[in-house]
């Protein structure tokens, strides 16, 4: 397999490292967020058959964390693009 | 009909032309006390101890392809009971001592080979882990003896055991009792002895949906139409996701792949499974003469039952380094299996929101080796509505109270384990 | 030596000028540089090579190439004997040694052929039914026995003496084979600019060409196929890899190959590899692996003399060896006609056995008048012992008369053929059944993806070229290539067409179908397919498991067709709905060896040394593995054990001064002005506030709340930060370092960087260090005034600039010092020299874990990944004013309640007691059950300050209990030791030495 790094290019596997499961969002606020909105977060991943949106980083290149669309049953990669932020932080 | 010395002979008498199916071909019937989704090695088991032990035999077995076409025949054929975790130890201890009586009970030879399985490691704080391991076996009841260097050289003669390796051997954990077993006659037998008891097992029924009313089970869609019933399990490893999705259930749960390799069949040059702590490696030698082995799984979820060359080179790695004698050895071939992993590497037998609908999966590595269990305590699950103690912590509640069963350490990332 | 009694006197590729002589079974035989083990033997007039799997029956050559099911031979000695090779494709080299296996006491006289007469007893999935009774004979007796009996050929007894290497190509165009269709692509594609890289198992170009007797553009086809492929060689956007089998295709065209680099040279060759395996990138495959010729099923099949029709012809054409004089030749399809033409011009007498009705067949105008021809015929049964010695006929369609005794010597067998199209399905294509070629075809395929020739189903030569030019001038293009110079094929000899008959075995009511084989290795016959059917085990993937059928070396390359086309006739099913055959990697079995490629021995793993390695080597160090990493574990002197120097090494730190190598820690820079913002978010305890030039220890979590890592956070200036993190986790908090700053907080400004290998880093602990390091550290008053505990500043040693850090591990007044990386060993020979007069020595890891041990501190033992911050009594760090990664996953009721592991100490109630790391707490002795164990010592040491082992444990409402009496158990050794549970610090609790 090789992975579309945004910046460096078709990469082979080796250089990558897999992260999972990319359409989370981290729970965010300054209230104790409830647990299940956590346990959620944590534990309970998609897990499609089909296409899967899921992080890597390119540990063997620029570092960047990137978000992949894949096909879990052929393995086919039809996006990448750079992870984008999963919170709206903004600065505090 | 049953085997015996004077059945095999009178067939072999006459040509072998008059053995029996092993198992009827049933249609569906409309419906059934329960049914059982997934015809693999769990599935089967549980069907068989539903009739063996709760006398529960209106029963279906529904099966999507052929009968154990999933990872009951994509494993390493390794039985072994021994796990830290107390919730596992005493269920994998109670599938191993089932394994010791499965033939006689099924009436069907599985091959258990109980040759013994090496744990080896190579520094101090590896060493210090087994004690510990090795020591939570014993207080378990479970067999476990820490040998030396000496030993691991004796037991299996194929491991470097120089001063000059890479990762040089500084000794082992056995569990005598661990071995092998014919993946494949396990699925063969236990359909073989849940159809005598009644079980209609059924290929080719591909289940489609379930048919729920106000949080009761009443039963599933299925290619061959409807049939109703008001307990199901779904026992599905490696497609739990997306059969319990149907259910509406959110599993925490990712498919993953895990490569198995063989070699081509050589004559008898390691007697005992070993595994190694320097690397996710374990090795085995068939029957037939072949090595087989595993090493990590390719780390990204996958429905595709094969995986990449980076595994391939890593076993091959493994295999050419610590036993340096196999290295003009060829590889026959690898194929994938698909891994259901969980946050903390231990499985569900378990309820589900949904009255009547069970679910068993999650198995990570451990689901060949514990197939009997798995089958025996879903059956007391199914059959009483009660939790059996030897899986009663396999909750999926338990990552709401934090009681996980972290049975290597890793964090939550199910690939991990 | 034997002489070459079956060599033609001229023809073939091969070179009669040079006799090679080689062993097979310790005879010296003789043969010609381009003949291959199997041809050199056939020249020789040998024939039994090998023996079955199961029933031991005797085997020959059956094919060749690497489809050999048969002829299966170990080669070489010591360290370098490989078995299980196809003779098929071993290119012979002066002192060659091969023999034969799975045979006892020898090939041509094999006791274990008694397996045969046990046969009745022996059908598919025997096993699964008998060696039951009684239950102990099993482990005692049947299992072993089936043991035993295991395998084919044995493996080294030594390790393997030679090199491998693994190399990446990267290429527009993949073609795999170079037959007919594969180099008309090559040239193809090559000539329209395209990068191709063009691999083919064997050792001459041509495929099938090179064993035919064909003219192609009005010359003999194997020249045109050498010339080709010398024009291909000369092009700079081309790269050959002959001997190379393309094992398997994974994702988005990543094919595995191995390259037989140095095999057939068999001489020395210090500079080659044995083997090499390549990593080949593409962005287009051209198939062009061609067919697989099919065996005919009847009984007695497998007798030595029975041969695949074109492996016959090839052996005659391409190494002028004949197989045999008094030939039949049985097919259902008109290919084998050349194989009966090209013996007849050998001289050979030849009879055609034709399963088809003459009207279709068109083959047969390629013979001379004469030939005796027979139609709707086929061999009901092959007879002969250790070699064919006659065969029986019967009607294709089982009735009328079988005819008794046609007298031979070679039998060639074609079944048909079966195109090669296992690349194209180990990334999930399934093959489907295609009547027109009676066989298994791909449908359609990717965009990237061709195939051509016989691999696409096309058996004809012409059609074949034309396929191959398209193809090549098509993938070219795909790659953004500009054809400019056209390639044509050229024309090739009129030749009969394949018209292929379907012919799954002999149905004849004589014959056993018990010897009736189907797969030859592993011994699976027509009677064993039935046998499986009849129990309802008719499913192909049933039958292959239940029968072993396509699981032998050489994976049913020649089995598995005619076992569905047999299943199906049983089975009363259509073909295509019968079953597929699906196909693994790997395509040719391939050496492990030569798959770790250079990554074996000594470079399994890298092994990484600090800067101040060669110091620890030069005085006596003995190493311990962390990782990747060697680490000094103690330094024994003359006369010492390990207790003997630990404990040595620990007193002078404790009254004098020692240094410990801490350079494997991992370290991460942090700079920006949120910074600060973003320690505090990955750390339960705060830094922004965090006065600069000061250090504190730091703890962080997991997401799930469990502890992940701890390590020293310092604050060099206002926006600027550095961590140490463990060894084991340096690169794994970097990553999430990195995750957490790209994908939760980008808003942070704050950028970081791992700099662990750029600094070499040491601690100097004890009494006297500051003694020590006043005399050469310039440029900081080191006073405990100046420069209190967890005090940072920047200094020189020589000229070698340090960071100097007063924290402590062990306990003692201590100092961690970090230099350049480049600088390590001077300023660590430095401080050595600096120190003498304070009587400074080094200390290992075990040392520092005695230490840390007394302090209670905790390490890689108690940071197990399934203890919390409060089971660790780290818990009043977490900071209730903030948010972290895992403090409220960290507060579920299942990680705070009763119940938990807590940190303890632990010491013998009789202080000559001792335990161990590992050891379980148990509240007595003996018991046994899930609840027996309350936990477990995660560190003991022998400590020289109390002068007794003390131990840090993990133990159940472990605070709540300080004080009881428990048991230390180890049934693992049989020990039992009772102990008091303690706060977990021995030494020093107030911390008064490291603030002195």
């Amino acid at each position: 397999m090789q992975i579309p790094c945004p910046w460096c290019g078709l990469r082979p596997l080796d250089e990558f490292a897999y992260g999972g499961d990319a359409t989370k969002k981290r729970p965010t606020g300054k209230r104790q967020a409830d647990t299940s909105a956590w346990v959620d977060y944590v534990y309970i991943h998609d897990n499609p058959a089909g296409r899967h949106r899921e992080y890597w980083q390119h540990v063997g290149g620029c570092r960047s964390w990137i978000v992949i669309t894949r096909d879990t049953t052929n393995h086919a990669i039809s996006k990448a693009e750079l992870a984008p932020p999963d919170s709206r932080g903004g600065r505090r | 009909m049953r085997y015996s010395l004077s059945s095999i002979i009178r067939n072999a008498a006459t040509g072998h032309k008059h053995w029996p199916k092993v198992w009827r071909n049933p249609e569906p019937k409309k419906s059934y006390d329960v049914i059982i989704v997934g015809g693999g090695g769990h599935g089967l088991a549980t069907a068989h101890y539903l009739a063996r032990n709760h006398g529960v035999t209106n029963v279906a077995v529904l099966e999507k392809g052929y009968l154990g076409n999933g990872n009951i025949g994509r494993n390493t054929t390794i039985v072994r009971s021994n796990y830290l975790c107390p919730e596992n130890s005493q269920f994998y201890e109670h599938s191993l001592k089932l394994w010791e009586g499965l033939s006689q009970d099924l009436n069907y030879n599985v091959m258990l080979s109980q040759r013994g399985a090496l744990n080896v490691f190579h520094t101090p704080a590896q060493r210090d882990a087994a004690i510990r391991r090795g020591n939570a076996f014993s207080l378990n009841g479970i067999d476990s003896v820490l040998v030396s260097r000496e030993d691991v050289k004796k037991l299996a003669p194929l491991v470097d055991c120089s001063p000059n390796a890479r990762f040089p051997v500084l000794g082992g954990l056995l569990q005598p009792r661990g071995g092998s077993v014919r993946h494949d006659a396990v699925v063969w037998g236990f359909a073989r002895a849940a159809d005598m008891r009644g079980v209609d097992v059924i290929q080719n029924c591909e289940v489609t949906g379930f048919r729920i009313e106000k949080g009761q089970v009443r039963g599933v869609e299925t290619s061959r139409g409807a049939i109703s019933a008001r307990k199901v399990g779904i026992v599905v490893a490696g497609r739990s996701t997306l059969v319990a999705q149907m259910a509406g259930l959110k599993l925490p749960i990712e498919s993953h792949v895990l490569q198995c390799f063989v070699t081509e069949p050589v004559k008898p040059v390691l007697d005992t499974v070993v595994m190694f702590a320097a690397a996710h490696f374990s090795i085995v030698q068939s029957d037939k003469g072949g090595l087989v082995f595993n090493g990590d799984l390719d780390g990204y979820n996958s429905y595709a039952q094969r995986g990449n060359m980076s595994v391939v080179s890593g076993v091959a790695e493994c295999a050419a380094s610590l036993m340096p004698r196999l290295s003009r050895l060829r590889l026959l071939r690898h194929w994938g299996g698909i891994n259901d992993m969980t946050p903390d590497g231990s499985p569900f037998i378990t309820k589900t929101p949904v009255k009547g609908l069970f679910f068993n999966g999650g198995w990570c590595y451990g689901g060949f080796k514990g197939t009997p269990a798995s089958g025996w305590t879903f059956a007391h699950l199914i059959a009483n509505d009660e939790p059996h103690p030897f899986a009663s912590g396999f909750t999926l509640s338990r990552f709401e109270t934090g009681n996980v069963i972290n049975e290597n350490g890793a964090g939550p990332q199910p690939g991990k384990h | 030596m034997s002489g070459q009694s079956n060599r033609l006197p001229s023809g073939g590729l091969i070179d009669r000028t040079r006799v090679i002589s080689f062993t097979f079974d310790g005879r010296t035989y003789s043969g010609h540089p381009g003949d291959t083990l199997a041809s050199a033997l056939i020249a020789s007039g040998i024939h039994l090579v090998g023996r079955s799997f199961k029933y031991h029956r005797p085997r020959g050559i059956y094919s060749s190439g690497s489809e050999e099911p048969s002829a299966l031979v170990t080669l070489g000695e010591g360290g370098r004997t490989e078995p299980n090779i196809p003779a098929t494709m071993v290119e012979i080299f002066d002192g060659l040694v091969a023999r034969s296996q799975n045979r006892w006491p020898s090939l041509s006289f094999d006791l274990m052929a008694v397996n045969s007469l046990l046969k009745p007893f022996f059908p598919a999935g025997f096993y699964y039914k008998t060696f039951m009774w009684p239950r102990s004979f099993w482990y005692r007796l049947y299992e072993p026995a089936i043991r035993r009996a295991a395998g084919l050929g044995t493996v080294a007894e030594l390790p393997d003496p030679d090199s491998y290497e693994h190399a990446h190509a990267h290429c527009d165009v993949l073609i795999v084979g170079a037959g007919p269709a594969g180099l008309m692509a090559a040239q193809a594609a090559a000539r329209a600019g395209a990068r191709v890289v063009l691999a083919d198992e064997r050792a001459v170009a041509g495929g099938h060409l090179a064993g035919e007797s064909i003219e192609i553009d009005g010359r003999q086809c194997a020249d045109w196929a050498q010339d080709l492929y010398a024009e291909l060689s000369e092009l700079e956007n081309v790269r050959l890899l002959p001997r190379t089998s393309v094992f398997g295709r994974y994702d988005g065209l990543t094919f595995g190959a191995i390259e037989r680099v140095s095999d057939h040279i068999g001489a020395d060759t210090p500079n080659l590899p044995r083997q090499r395996r390549w990593t080949i990138q593409a962005k287009q495959l051209i198939c062009a692996a061609g067919a697989i010729e099919r065996p005919l099923v009847f009984e007695g099949n497998d007798r030595p003399g029975v041969m695949l029709a074109r492996a016959a012809r090839n052996y005659l054409n391409q190494y002028g060896a004949l197989p045999g004089r008094n030939v039949v030749v049985a097919a259902n399809n008109d290919d084998a006609y050349l194989t009966a033409r090209d013996f007849v011009d050998a001289g050979a007498d030849v009879t055609v056995i034709d399963g088809r009705p003459q009207e279709i067949v068109t083959g047969s105008a390629l013979l001379a008048d004469g030939v005796d021809v027979r139609f709707e015929q086929c061999i009901a049964q092959a007879r002969g012992k250790m070699h064919v010695s006659s065969v029986r006929l019967a009607s294709v369609d089982g009735t009328g008369e079988s005819e008794i005794g046609l007298p031979c010597d070679l039998v060639c067998v074609s079944g048909g053929w079966n195109p090669t199209i296992h690349l194209l399905s180990h990334c999930g294509g399934r093959p489907r059944w295609n009547e027109r070629i009676a066989s298994f075809t791909m449908g359609k395929l990717e965009n990237d993806v061709q195939a051509v020739g016989g691999a696409a189903g096309t058996f004809d030569l012409q059609k074949s070229l034309h396929e191959g030019v398209a193809a090549g001038v098509s993938a070219a293009k795909a790659c953004g290539a500009k054809p400019s110079r056209t390639v044509t094929a050229p024309s090739v000899d009129k030749l009969p067409s394949y018209g292929v008959q379907a012919l799954w075995r002999a149905l004849d009511s004589v014959s056993k179908s018990g010897a009736a084989f189907v797969d030859f290795q592993n011994d699976v016959t027509v009677a064993d397919l039935e046998v499986a059917e009849r129990e309802g085990f008719g499913h192909s993937e049933h039958a292959k498991r239940y029968t072993t059928l396509g699981m032998a070396t050489d994976q049913g390359k020649l089995a598995n067709v005619n076992a569905i086309g047999i299943l199906s006739e049983l089975l009363g099913t259509p073909i295509a709905e019968t079953g597929t055959t699906t196909y693994r990697p790997l395509y040719t079995p391939a050496a492990l060896g030569t798959l770790a490629g250079q990554r074996q021995g000594h470079e399994f793993r890298a092994t990484r040394h600090s800067a101040m390695h060669a110091w620890h080597e030069k005085n006596g160090a003995v190493f311990t593995d962390a990782g990747l990493w060697l680490r000094p574990y103690y330094y024994p002197r003359e006369g010492e054990d390990f207790a003997a120097a630990v404990k040595r090494e620990v007193l002078n730190v404790r009254s004098a001064v020692g240094m410990v190598d801490v350079s494997t820690l991992g370290k991460i820079e942090l700079k920006g002005p949120d910074a600060g913002t973003f320690l505090d978010r990955l750390y339960i305890n705060s830094f922004s506030k965090m006065k600069v030039g000061r250090a504190r220890y730091g703890v962080m979590l997991r997401e799930d709340g469990m502890v992940f890592d701890d390590g020293t956070v310092t604050r060099l200036a206002e926006d600027h930060y550095f961590v140490t993190v463990t060894t084991a986790n340096a690169s794994p908090v970097m990553q999430h370092m990195e995750f957490c700053h790209q994908v939760h907080w980008p808003e942070l400004d704050v950028q970081f960087c791992s700099v662990s290998e750029a600094w070499a880093a040491m601690a100097v602990a004890g009494p006297k260090a500051r003694d020590t390091l006043e005399r050469i550290v310039q440029g900081i008053d080191l006073s405990n005034e100046a420069f209190p505990l967890q005090s940072v500043a920047n200094a020189k040693i020589g000229d070698a600039f340090v960071r100097v850090f007063r924290i402590s591990f062990s306990g003692e007044l201590a100092y961690e010092l970090y230099t350049p990386a480049n600088c390590g060993l001077g300023v660590w020979e430095a401080i050595m020299e600096a120190g003498a007069q304070d009587g400074i020595s080094a200390y290992g890891t075990e040392a520092m874990t005695v230490m840390r041990t007394e302090k209670g501190h905790v390490a890689g033992p108690e940071l197990d990944g399934r203890t919390t911050a409060d089971d660790l009594s780290l818990g009043r760090m977490m900071s209730e004013r903030k948010d972290y990664i895992g403090r409220w996953l960290a507060a579920r009721s299942g990680l705070v309640g009763e119940g938990r592991i807590q940190l303890v100490g632990i010491k013998p109630v009789n202080v000559g007691d001792r335990f161990r790391m590992g050891a379980h707490l148990v509240n007595a002795p003996g018991a046994i059950g899930p609840d027996v164990s309350h936990g477990h010592v995660t560190t003991s040491v022998y400590s020289p300050a109390c002068d007794h082992f003390i131990g840090l444990a993990l133990l159940k409402n472990g605070r709540n209990r300080i004080g009881e009496r428990i048991f230390v158990a180890s049934p693992l050794h049989q020990e039992i030791v009772e102990v008091e549970v303690t706060h977990p610090v021995f030494v020093d609790e107030r911390g008064e030495r490291m603030r002195g």
